[in-house]
């Protein structure tokens, strides 16, 4: 519940944002309601971002001399270069950088999903390097949800049953699973489509289905490689903002690789990586600063 | 599209606090039986051109083994019934001879009759030797040409996993453990394995029955030993059957292992 003013009488009017309308003039609250959720946004990045010393904050990502070697032949391409990274939990973070500059091989890293040739990747203070098969699947499972470039959703199945797979695995029950599957999905605004297979969704529908099944199990990570790369600018801004306003309301870490400027936006830090080092971190206060600056000057 | 503030509030509520709970009790990660079946047999249905490519050779192979056996079978029915009537004729022509000429050359007729015992003895011994032969000669055919069809349907199944490749990996990202992506390969094969035995079976017993009805005329029938061929059918399905699940076994096994960043990278 937030306390708002309605500007049109000047009530004091208690909702949780489900009443947009002030009950004693029936004026329209939406923008008032729009703008305290933006101010929220701000201050739970604010209140993130305030304090970098490692002590007081849980990280729920750390890498330490993260590096990956690919090895063809005689030749070795190394995609990521001992990488340092801590991010926090409930944390938007993007990680922006040139074609090959080693993004998505650092995802697949966090991700568990390749293991790296040299550091080491904690989860939860886990090394991943220490989890025995089972428990990786486990945490891939229940701890992070992916969302793919191509959404690679499983062609022969239908909206409801893509999103209702992890929970397959989780060990969910039939009804557990049809109830939720069908809230997440009616969540993103597919509560018409449930029966309908990938091929016969548009693809911001797909990566809508796609981030419902990142959902499924009630990840603490968002692993995002590029969600908006193959989504025109208004499919991929509803995306973005799905994510973001999820990212706010529950607090579900999201980390994602992105060209796409927007992403930036609702981003509290941007990690720049280029040859597969981390080049500079950007954090949104200061990029705020920054327009603010620009802004002052020009006046 | 935009989502509501109300929206975005019962997600949050349902997606649990984004991981700020306790520590969850660590449940088992599974794949039940029954959603395994669900999941492969709609693989089947869906892909129906790629079943249809890895079912052939089940179907010539188990067809080829029906006609083998039945034919084995049919031979047999038809030997018997050719058996049954020299019987009857023997029992009649030494009848008519008892009658017509009682008590006649009775030592002359007893030193033939051993001759010819004699000698259809070792016509029946060669016949033996010959049919044994012959069976050993097609129970290599048949384990020759079951071998063919077994590389063939791992050939089919190896190209059929690798087209799913990026479906695995994802499947991994879920959660999948590498034993549920072998049982939904194995579990897809056995279908296929049963489907394609039985559409063999039905060719192969029809083309014997077609062939010894045209042959021997549709009397045969009578004479045939059903419960055997029963019997052999029933042991072609499974041959079928278990032909394909081991013929799976190295794909399903190969993809399984794959890495999921490898999976996932891999382009069709
Ligand atoms: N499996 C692999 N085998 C060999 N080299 C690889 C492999 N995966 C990645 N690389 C190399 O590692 C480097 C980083 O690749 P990566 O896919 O991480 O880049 P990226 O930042 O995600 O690029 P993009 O923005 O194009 O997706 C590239 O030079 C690539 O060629
Ligand atoms: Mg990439």
């Amino acid at each position: 519940m937030a306390k708002y003013v309605c500007p049109r009488c000047g009530e004091s009017v208690e909702t949780s944002g489900i009443v947009t309308v002030c009950p004693s003039c029936h004026a329209d609250l939406r923008g008032v309601v729009a703008e305290e959720q933006h101010a929220r946004t701000r201050r739970a990045a604010a209140e993130l971002l305030r304090d970098d010393s490692v002590t007081t904050h849980e990280y729920i990502v750390r890498t330490r001399g993260l590096t990956r070697i690919y090895r063809m032949g005689d030749v070795e391409v190394s995609a990521l270069n001992g990488v340092d990274l801590d991010i926090r939990r409930g944390e938007y973070l993007s990680i922006m950088g040139p074609s090959g500059s080693g993004k998505s091989t650092f995802f697949n890293m966090i991700g568990g999903l390749d293991k790296p040739t040299a550091g080491s990747c904690y989860i939860n203070e886990t090394d991943m390097a220490q989890l025995s098969a089972h428990e990786l699947a486990w945490q891939r499972c229940h701890t992070i949800g992916y969302i793919f470039q191509t959404f690679n959703l499983i062609p022969v199945m239908t909206a409801l049953e893509n999103v209702t797979l992890p929970m397959i695995f989780a060990g969910a029950t039939s009804d557990e699973m049809l109830e939720r599957g069908r809230l997440l999905l009616e969540l993103v605004g597919l509560e018409g489509r449930l029966h309908h297979k990938p091929s016969e969704l548009s693809g911001g529908q797909q990566q809508r289905v796609a981030v419902a099944r990142a959902l499924a199990n009630q990840p603490a990570i968002i692993l995002a490689d590029e969600p908006t790369g193959n989504l025109d600018l208004h499919t991929g801004k509803e995306i973005i903002d799905l994510l973001k306003e999820l990212n706010v309301e529950s607090g579900v870490t999201i980390i994602s690789a992105t060209h796409d400027l927007k992403m930036i936006d609702v981003s509290d830090r941007i990690v720049h990586i280029r040859d597969g080092k981390i080049e500079r971190i950007e954090r949104r206060e200061d990029i705020e600063l920054e327009v603010g600056t620009l802004g002052g000057e020009q006046q | 599209m935009t989502i509501s503030m109300m929206d975005v509030k019962r997600l949050a509520e349902i997606s649990g606090g984004g991981g700020r709970r306790a520590v969850q009790v660590q449940a088992q990660i599974s794949l039940p039986w029954s959603e395994a079946v669900r999941i492969s047999i709609k693989n089947v249905i869906l892909r129906l051109g790629r079943a249809a490519i890895t079912g052939t050779g089940i179907v010539l192979g188990i067809a080829f083994l029906t006609y083998v056996w039945s034919d084995a079978v049919f031979s047999d029915g038809v030997k018997r019934a050719a058996l049954e009537q020299e019987r009857i004729l023997a029992a009649a022509t030494e009848s008519v001879k008892g009658s017509a000429v009682e008590g006649q050359e009775s030592g002359a007729s007893a030193a033939e009759e051993a001759q010819e015992t004699k000698a259809k003895l070792s016509l029946q011994q060669q016949e033996a030797a010959a049919e044994e032969e012959r069976g050993a000669r097609r129970a290599w055919l048949v384990v020759m040409a079951l071998l063919v069809c077994g590389i063939g349907i791992t050939n089919s199944m190896l190209m059929s996993v690798t087209e799913r490749f990026q479906e695995i990996g994802t499947m991994k990202c879920l959660g999948a453990l590498d034993t549920f992506v072998v049982r939904l390969f194995l579990i897809e094969a056995a279908v296929i394995g049963c489907l394609g035995s039985f559409v063999g079976l039905v060719i192969g017993f029809l083309f014997v029955m077609f062939f010894y009805s045209i042959k021997a005329g549709f009397s045969v029938m009578a004479k045939v030993s059903w419960p055997q061929l029963l019997l052999y059918m029933l042991l072609a399905l499974l041959i079928g059957a278990a032909l394909s699940l081991i013929s799976a076994i190295p794909p399903a096994v190969r993809a399984s292992r794959m890495p999921p960043a490898a999976a996932l990278r891999t382009e069709i």
